[in-house]
């Protein structure tokens, strides 16, 4: 159990606890501010906007590209940052990025998530944050990608990789 | 500055932000920017069914939940207390085919014409919400990230896979929106 645990964890999960340290759950809290911030920034720029996103897969505005490509070389300088200069955390552990390995899952999957992006107009962040602006029927789409996820995990012996 | 604050954001300043959260993530502990993990983490803890792909210890995890959570209250701070009520302004064209189908409200961040409780058992509605959101879910999990985990975290980190996967994100996206949205509108 241990390994396979192990296994799955770095095979898939995307968000897995690099820290070996243990906290009180009140540590988390760290988490939900950020979380705040960045609802923030989705909703400020549109970028949860079904309309927006609809605009970019029409080619008719720059915004949506402008927003992912500029956070992206913001990202490159960071990591590169913080690679350079060896940044630790807060904590003082060292910085660890676990390396992506490659399956077709990344096609299929990427396809099928790209339909439903540009037919909800929602990724799974922006979900959260579209519920909270008020639009309680999206709470449905996200049991909804709930359950594709679960089905997911379901089939996933059975399924291309 | 409050005025500034309450319009809509330019993607020179939301896009530089968004892409922050790479590095503070990992300055505060260690973690990789990712949403769509969240959702598993929410099947693992509700509904693992002996499914090995939800046997893990998913309160190592909870962090994403808080971090969820919190993007749920920034959503509902930001449309409450730091925005004026306006009308998103898109390009003309895309105005003028949504009208065509009968979109017209543009009071929301969704168009309330087509997702709301109302249309959520029209064919339209359904297609849009429940078989949307399900291609949602079960599609990053699949491709191992959206675009949070794969478009800006891993390619931040120069990493082919997610560079693979974002292209093929976009490839759906184009799909869906000009091909086959207009025969679903239609409906």
């Amino acid at each position: 159990m241990g390994n396979k645990n192990f296994e799955t964890r770095s095979l898939d999960a995307m968000c897995v606890n690099e820290s070996m340290l243990k906290h009180k759950w009140y540590h988390n809290l760290k988490y939900l501010v950020v979380g705040i911030l960045f609802g923030i920034v989705l909703i400020k720029a549109e970028v949860v906007s079904w309309f927006r996103i609809q605009e970019m897969f029409r080619l008719q505005s720059f915004h949506m590209y402008g927003i992912i490509g500029s956070a992206v070389i913001t990202g490159i300088i960071s990591i590169w940052v913080i690679k350079k200069f060896n940044i630790k955390t807060i904590y003082g552990e060292p910085i660890t990025i676990s390396p992506k390995t490659f399956n077709k899952g990344q096609i299929y999957g990427g396809l099928i998530f790209g339909l439903g992006w540009a037919m909800t107009g929602a990724c799974p962040g922006p979900i959260f944050a579209q519920i909270g602006t008020g639009s309680t029927v999206i709470l449905v789409t996200l049991l909804s990608a709930v359950a594709g996820t679960w089905v997911y995990g379901w089939l996933r012996e059975k399924l291309p990789h | 500055m409050m005025t500034f604050i309450k319009q809509p954001w330019p993607w020179y300043v939301a896009g530089p932000l968004i892409g922050l959260t790479v590095p503070i993530l990992l300055i505060l502990g260690n973690k990789s920017f990712g949403i769509s993990s969240s959702l598993r983490h929410i099947c693992a803890s509700c509904m693992p069914a002996n499914i090995p792909f939800f046997q893990y210890d998913w309160k190592k995890e909870v962090w994403n939940l808080f971090f969820a959570l919190g993007i749920f209250l920034g959503g509902a701070i930001a449309i409450n207390l730091l925005s004026i009520p306006s009308v998103i302004q898109i390009n003309p064209k895309l105005v003028q085919e949504l009208a065509g189908y009968g979109i017209t409200n543009y009071n929301n961040l969704v168009p309330e014409d087509i997702i709301s409780w109302q249309s959520l058992f029209t064919m339209k509605g359904f297609i849009l919400m429940i078989i949307g959101g399900f291609l949602v879910g079960f599609g990053t999990r699949y491709a191992g990230g959206c675009t949070s985990g794969h478009a800006i975290m891993g390619l931040s980190n120069l990493q082919r896979p997610s560079l693979i996967a974002t292209i093929f994100f976009m490839i759906g996206g184009f799909i869906m929106a000009n091909l086959i949205l207009p025969f679903v509108l239609s409906l």
